[in-house]
This record gives structure tokens, C-alpha cells and sequence, in this order.
């Protein structure tokens, strides 16, 4: 058996609404989006107007900047609206959907002898490249690269992930034509990252062509971030490549039936569903008709991914095109009487400042509320009982702050993403909003590379 | 408590921007938290947040002060009642000594909170609580007789000088406490040190018993005079003359506990901190030419301020070291240096205090250290590859 990598600094939350292992077969959804929002850093030019008729795998829009790069429609049917948001931005391409799909054909025969500018080509096309995203930065894969390798985080340690061992069990044979795919995309190692604490699934233990690698902690040790950092850490210049294995899965589905199926499971979780369940859905699927009778009554959050990095959408928004998790939790908009003396049995903290500590394995029903207001920078030892890796996240920070992209550099900020800093974020006594400083501070540093 | 919070909400609009009282925002906003967590939400970034927020650390801060600020108050009516040679029962003492620490609390509160409020409108953020604990650091290392305009100009002096010149909480140098409590001990040192100002009625000596010194340990140790150090065991639990909250191992460990426990403060600092002392003690001893470098090292971290220093003002999470590295090598100086300054430097009785303020000083080099430690690491890692 392959290293066992133990993280030690994180932490796990117990959250209330795990997904059943059940999967139900969405009720079919009129409406689907592709939201240009999803994807880091690329300027979308449409193709499609409000009325154009599209196939599964046409193209909706392209990246101004890498015009290569195509974001197809997963579904066929007709383009009912193009919203915006400020500024004109593109926010969503909506498309109400045939009851029966019609797929764009690509042509994949022989796709053992296809060459990698072959393979890539028809990734391009099909609207299936942007599943590849490339640290540093996080932004889709630049086709003209060759990265160092490619790494498989296959396992998800966020609040009430789904299981992704679950999830691809069935789809072994798939998996492991994605992965015969992507091996001929890097002259490095593929790295296929699963979890110590349980048996992975045989579709990723009897995958060939893949360096195993087992990692055992709390969150974020699925984080393909942390296991980059410490499998193979990111240097200045050095490019790698990540992607997840649904997929993969929907690489090996292009290559075997030469059609864009972004059909995936997803789980519904979170305490305001009635039924926590897996769903089976095609990616960009409107949540309305999955959450059809199932959410509790109140005023909700319904989040495409998980609490900690997902994005906010409405009560009828649509399922992000790289989440695998919609989550609905209270929003938390009221004022409590001095909260902050309360003992607090309900409240959930990383500190032991609650009582809540005498109850470790307790499911928390935990809302939006910010539980505080922001404050200057504090507490120094927080975001280090949480921040795994070998990087020091409030230098670091404070190095953004201050535009220094010298020191950005030098501190690691091409090994770290967003969502690395999530868990700092939810910690932090003085509330700051981490996230958004280190998605600045990855901006700055690509213009400046660029 | 409903009512309440409906007259809250209709006075604050008078509080907003083009209100009548516009100038008390941060004001009405402090007291409006104080009593009601904000009914914010999260906008961007995660969904949930952690429960704690800097109100609940502070506070839990302020609690573990709370058996030394206990104890402190028996003891001083205890102390001034060995000085008067009266019999006194336990609760004697103990409103003896509250009646005597109350004002300087209060004193300390008002002056400090009332500048932190104004500045806090004068650059229009809201109020930290960050003095919530300052607040109480400082009467707790004043000895019980300090005049209270002492204590209000010291107080202003801290926050002042110490805090808001560099930008307010968060961005200070010097543990705000720790300057107050300089200030006074350079401004007006025949209130800060000698033998009468430790026992509450000495200076003013009305009916002071002959055999009573009020010489705290450490200057009896300085002096010489071993013999007449205290037991271990009324060291231990500080049955001693000494200012408000130092005197009592035992509580000041239960704060160190509380601190401890809670994961708010630093384990680091405060065992490096006993390291550090205990290491300058055993040099101490190894050489000794006195009686004063033959105390055993243990002792050392009973007498004067060094076991509250090293829980409560090393481990000030501002001005310490940030980095876990540099937190371990900040404590172990403090220490080192407290016991040496102590011990060698005959000017000065207690070290703890002027070994802390000077590693606040150097903490950021420290820091700056152990990130260029980490930053060559990453360098030579490329080094390595090519």
C-alpha cells in the first residue's frame, strides 16, 4: 500500500442532513443553465441569442481570451433568456429542455490510437476541457500547457459532502477510460488522492496508469490543494492540473459514445431538506423541481456546493457546473439577546468557548448568521490550527492587502486557492472574509504574469 | 427584551448617517452589539460562520482573570489586616480589599472605554473590544494604593501612546497594560515599588503593627534576605504583599486553564515563558556568588508577576510573535530575561515587566525570521528541482 499522509490541522463540521446513500432519479427539469460565473477569469462572447435552438453539446459562448475554449449546452432546446447581472455581466445562459436529448456528435473511434493534440481538440469542442482547471490560480487549463501532473482528489471532506467512492461505483469501467484519456494528456504522474479511513471504492483502487496516494484527517485534507502541497508542491512556473472524478467520468462517456453527457449525481443535503438524498441529474439543472416538496418551510439559503465555498443561488437558481452538492440551511437574520454570553449548547465553534465542546459527535443545525461584527486582525493562532500546509496564511494575507505581489509570491500564494482558506474564513473572530482577499490576491498575481 | 429591541430599532435610524446623533454611531452601534448579536448574514465567502467572535473571546479572557481579581481582593484586606495587627474574618477581607479595587477598576474602565469610544467615531469603525481585558490587566498589576488620577492618566497614556497612535487594536507594538503600568512605574516611582505601597493603609500608616515591613518577596530576595522569604506554600497561593492580581499562583493558573482549555490562548508562549524562566534559574544557580542567584528556579516562578505576566500579557495575542515558531523562542526570552533582570540588575525588583515589553519589541524580527525561513525553504525547493 501506498504512504499514508495524515493531516493534523483542520477540522470537521458536524452538520445536520447528510444525504441518505439512496439514488433517486431527478424529476425531469425544464430549465438549465451555463453560468460563465463558474469559471475563473475567462470573458465570455456569446454565440447564441435568446431563441436559437441547441443540441447537447452545442456552444453557448467561448473565452475571449482563449477562444479555443467552448462552454457548451448540456441539454437540448431552446434559449429562453441570457440574464445579466451588473455591468452587463454575464450571469447565466438559460435553456428550456427537450423531454428527449439530442446529442452533437463528436468522433471518437479509436480512441486508443487518438493523439493528445486529437484528444484535446475534441475536449475543446465537446465543451468538456473546462472539468480540467489547473493550479495556480484555479482557472481552466490552458490547452497550450504541459503540466507537471495531474492530481484526482477522490474523496470530498467539506460539511456534508457526498460520497464520492458512493457516487462512481457503478461507473468503474468509465472511470477508468477518463483516466486512460488524461494519462496521455501529461508526460507526469496522475495522481489519484483517496481517503485512509474507510475502503475506497474498486473503481479507484483498481485504476491503472495512476500513482495512489492515501490521505487521513479532517477537512481539508480532500482538498486537492493540500495534497498537491504536500505530494508534489507548486513552484513559480510549475503548472498542475486537477479535476474530479464525475468528471472523469463524463471524459470517459465522450470518448466511449462520442456525445456531451454531463449527466451526474449530486447530493441533497443540509438541515432545511426534508429528504436527504442523491439525486441523478444532467449538470445545470434548475433546482426547483429536485427540491419539489422537500424543503422545510422558513426563509433558506439554498447553496450550489457546500456551506463553505458553494455559491448563494435562488430557490430556483442552477446547479453550478463544477458542484456536486446543493445545500439548504436557515438563514440566521435575527438579533440575539447578549448571544455572545449565552452558553451556547446549539452553537457550534472551533474554540472550546461554547459548551457545545462537551457534546464532540453532536450534528449542529447552523445558519447565516455572521455571529459577530468585523473587527481588526486579532487572534494569531486561529487560522493556524486549521491551515494544513506548510504556508503562513496571515503573512500571506496581510501580504495581499497590501498589493505586494513580491512577497505574495514568496509567501505561496501559486499553491493556494480559495478554498483552502475556507475553514480560516468560518473560524476567524474577527470575521474577515478570507476567501475573497486570497481570490484577489491569486488575481493580482495572474495579471501580473499574464 | 422584545420592547427593547423595538426601541432599538426605533431610535437607530437617529444614529445613521444624517441622523440627529450621527456622532455617537459607533457609540449606539457598541451598545447595540453589546446587548443583541447583529442579525447580519453572510454575503460572500462561507455560508456559516463560527460561533465565536472577538466579544466571547475577550470575554472569556476577562473570566479567566477572574479567581486572580477574586483573590486579589481578599488578599489585600488580608495583608492590611496582618499590617494592622486586627483580627479580620474572611469576609472582612474580602470587602476590605473590594471596596479599595473597585475604584480603580472602574476608573480604569471608564477612562479607557470613553477614549476607545471617541476614537473609535473619529475614524468610524466600530468599537473593539480589545479593552474589554485591558481594561482589567490593569488594575490587576497596580499596587492597591495607587492614586486613582494615577490610574486615569495611565490608563489614557496606554490607550493613547500605546494603542491608537499605531492605528488603534490590532496594530499596537506594546502591550497596552503592560505601558500603563510603565508609565507609572518611571512617571511616579515612590507609588510603584518600595515596601509601603503594596499593603492597602501603609503610606498613609495609620496603625501599622512595628514587625510589619510590607516587604513584598522579591524585595526581601533582592535585599538579601533569603530567610525571610514566605513558604513555598503561601507563595503558592499568595498569601503575600504584592500589586492586586499577581500574588496567587494557584488562581492565576486556573486562568492559565480556562485560557488553556478554550484554545484562546497561546500553549505555546506560556510554556516557553516557565521554560525560559526555569532555564535563567538554573544558570542562576549553577553560578551563584549570592543568595539572591541560590533561590531555587521553581521559586522564581511564584514570586512577583511572573506567572501572570506569562499567562496573561506574553500571550497578548498583538503584540507577541505570530508565527508558532517565533511564539516559542518569544516566550523562552521572556522568561530568560524576566529571571535575569530580576536576579542581576539591582535597579530594578521585578523583571517581568520590562522583559515583556522588550520582546514586543522584537517579536516582528523574530517573525520576520521565521517567514524568511520558510520563504528560503520555498526557494531552495526550486533550487532543488532544477
Amino acid at each position: 500500500m501506498s504512504k499514508v499522509i495524515k493531516i493534523k490541522r483542520g477540522l470537521d463540521i458536524n452538520l445536520l442532513g447528510a444525504a441518505e446513500k439512496i439514488i433517486k432519479k431527478a424529476d425531469f427539469a425544464e430549465y438549465y443553465a451555463v453560468k460563465p460565473t463558474d469559471f475563473k477569469g475567462i470573458r465570455p462572447k456569446l454565440v447564441v441569442k435568446t431563441g436559437d435552438k441547441v443540441k447537447a453539446g452545442s456552444p453557448l459562448f467561448f473565452d475571449k481570451y482563449h477562444p479555443e475554449v467552448q462552454f457548451t449546452s448540456p441539454v437540448s432546446g431552446e434559449i429562453t433568456a441570457i440574464n445579466r447581472g451588473d455591468r452587463r455581466v454575464i450571469e447565466e445562459v438559460v435553456i428550456r429542455s427537450d423531454t428527449k436529448i439530442e446529442y452533437e456528435k463528436f468522433s471518437v473511434e479509436n480512441s486508443k490510437t487518438l493523439t493528445r493534440d486529437e484528444i484535446i481538440s475534441i475536449l475543446l469542442k465537446s465543451g468538456l476541457w473546462p472539468v480540467i482547471r489547473q493550479r495556480p490560480y484555479s482557472t481552466i487549463a490552458n490547452p497550450k500547457d504541459n503540466p507537471k501532473s495531474i492530481f484526482i482528489s477522490a474523496f470530498d471532506t467539506t460539511p456534508l459532502a457526498p460520497d464520492m467512492d458512493f457516487i462512481v461505483k457503478e461507473e468503474a469501467t468509465l472511470f477508468q477510460k477518463g483516466i486512460d484519456i488524461l494519462s496521455r494528456l501529461t508526460t507526469g504522474k496522475i495522481h489519484l488522492n483517496l481517503n485512509a479511513d474507510y475502503p475506497p471504492a474498486e473503481a479507484y483502487t483498481r485504476a491503472k496508469g495512476v500513482q495512489i496516494n492515501y490521505f487521513t484527517g479532517p477537512h481539508p485534507a480532500g482538498n486537492v490543494g493540500v495534497q498537491i502541497n504536500k505530494i508534489d508542491p507548486i513552484n513559480k512556473g510549475d503548472i498542475i492540473w486537477y479535476t474530479y472524478p464525475q468528471e472523469i467520468i463524463a471524459i470517459g462517456r465522450l470518448f466511449e459514445k462520442g456525445i456531451y453527457d454531463v449527466s451526474k449525481i449530486i447530493a441533497l443535503t443540509g438541515s432545511e431538506v426534508l429528504h436527504p438524498v442523491y439525486l441523478k441529474i444532467i449538470n445545470g439543472a434548475c433546482i426547483k423541481s429536485l427540491l419539489k416538496n422537500n424543503i422545510k418551510a422558513g426563509e433558506n439559503r439554498f447553496i450550489s456546493g457546500n456551506v463553505l465555498t458553494g455559491t448563494k443561488i435562488l430557490n430556483q437558481g442552477f446547479i453550478g457546473f463544477y458542484d456536486n452538492q446543493v445545500t439548504i440551511i436557515p438563514e440566521g437574520k435575527y438579533h440575539e439577546f447578549f448571544g455572545w454570553a449565552l452558553p451556547g449548547i446549539k452553537k457550534f465553534s472551533a474554540s472550546r468557548t461554547f459548551i457545545s465542546w462537551l457534546m464532540p459527535h453532536k450534528k449542529f443545525k447552523l445558519d447565516t448568521n455572521m455571529h459577530g461584527g468585523h473587527r481588526a486582525f486579532v487572534m494569531t493562532n486561529d487560522y493556524d490550527k486549521v491551515f494544513p500546509m506548510d504556508i503562513y496564511p496571515v503573512h500571506l494575507i496581510k501580504a495581499i492587502m497590501a498589493e505586494d505581489i513580491e512577497l505574495m509570491e514568496k509567501l505561496g500564494i501559486y499553491e493556494v486557492d480559495e478554498e483552502d482558506f475556507a475553514l480560516c474564513e468560518f473560524v476567524c473572530t474577527s470575521k474577515i472574509d478570507v476567501q475573497s482577499i486570497i481570490r484577489k490576491g491569486l488575481d493580482l498575481a495572474r495579471a501580473e504574469m499574464s | 427584551m422584545k420592547s427593547l429591541r423595538g426601541y432599538l430599532d426605533k431610535i437607530k435610524p437617529k444614529f445613521e448617517k444624517g441622523g440627529k446623533f450621527e456622532k455617537f454611531h459607533s457609540t449606539f452601534e457598541a451598545f447595540e452589539s453589546f446587548m443583541f448579536v447583529p442579525d447580519t448574514v453572510t454575503t460572500k465567502g462561507t455560508h456559516i460562520r463560527d460561533a465565536n467572535d472577538m466579544k466571547r473571546t475577550m470575554t472569556v479572557v476577562v473570566l479567566a482573570l477572574v479567581p486572580a481579581l477574586l483573590f486579589g481582593m481578599w488578599n489585600v484586606g488580608n495583608q492590611h489586616f496582618l499590617a494592622t495587627g486586627q483580627e479580620a474574618s474572611f469576609w472582612q477581607s474580602f470587602f476590605t480589599g473590594f471596596i479599595s479595587v473597585l475604584p480603580i477598576i472602574v476608573v480604569s474602565y471608564v477612562v479607557g472605554l470613553g477614549i476607545e469610544f471617541a476614537f473609535a467615531q473619529y475614524r468610524g469603525h466600530e468599537v473593539n473590544e480589545g479593552f474589554l481585558v485591558t481594561g482589567m490587566l490593569i488594575p490587576l498589576v497596580l499596587p492597591v494604593d495607587v492614586p486613582l488620577w494615577m490610574v486615569a492618566l495611565a490608563t489614557a497614556f496606554a490607550v493613547i501612546i500605546g494603542k491608537e497612535v499605531f492605528g488603534g487594536t490590532g496594530m499596537n507594538i506594546f502591550n497596552p497594560a503592560l505601558t500603563a503600568r510603565a508609565f507609572l512605574f518611571f512617571a511616579y516611582p515612590s507609588y510603584m515599588s518600595g515596601n509601603e505601597v503594596w499593603t492597602h493603609g501603609m503610606i498613609k500608616g495609620e496603625g501599622i503593627i512595628d514587625s510589619f515591613t510590607g516587604a513584598t518577596p522579591l524585595a526581601e530576595a533582592a535585599a538579601g534576605n533569603i530567610d525571610k522569604l514566605p513558604s513555598v506554600s503561601d507563595m503558592f497561593f499568595g498569601f503575600i504583599p504584592g500589586s492586586i492580581g499577581e500574588t496567587s499562583t494557584l488562581a492565576i493558573l486556573i486562568g492559565a486553564a480556562i485560557l488553556l482549555f478554550t484554545g484562546v490562548g497561546s500553549a505555546r508562549i506560556m510554556i516557553s515563558t516557565v521554560v525560559g524562566g526555569l532555564v535563567m534559574g538554573l544558570i542562576l544557580n549553577i553560578f551563584a556568588v549570592n543568595p539572591y542567584m541560590e533561590v531555587p528556579a521553581y521559586q522564581h516562578l511564584m514570586l512577583g508577576g511572573f506567572a501572570f505576566g506569562a499567562v496573561f500579557m506574553a500571550t497578548d495575542p498583538v503584540s507577541a510573535a505570530q508565527t508558532a515558531k517565533g511564539k516559542i523562542i518569544y516566550g523562552f526570552l521572556i522568561g530568560f530575561l524576566a529571571i535575569l533582570i530580576r536576579v542581576l540588575n539591582p535597579a530594578y525588583p521585578e523583571g517581568m515587566m520590562l522583559a515583556i515589553l522588550l520582546m514586543n519589541v522584537f517579536a516582528p524580527l523574530i517573525d520576520h525570521y521565521v517567514i524568511e525561513a520558510n520563504i528560503s525553504k520555498r526557494l531552495k525547493r526550486v533550487k532543488v528541482q532544477e
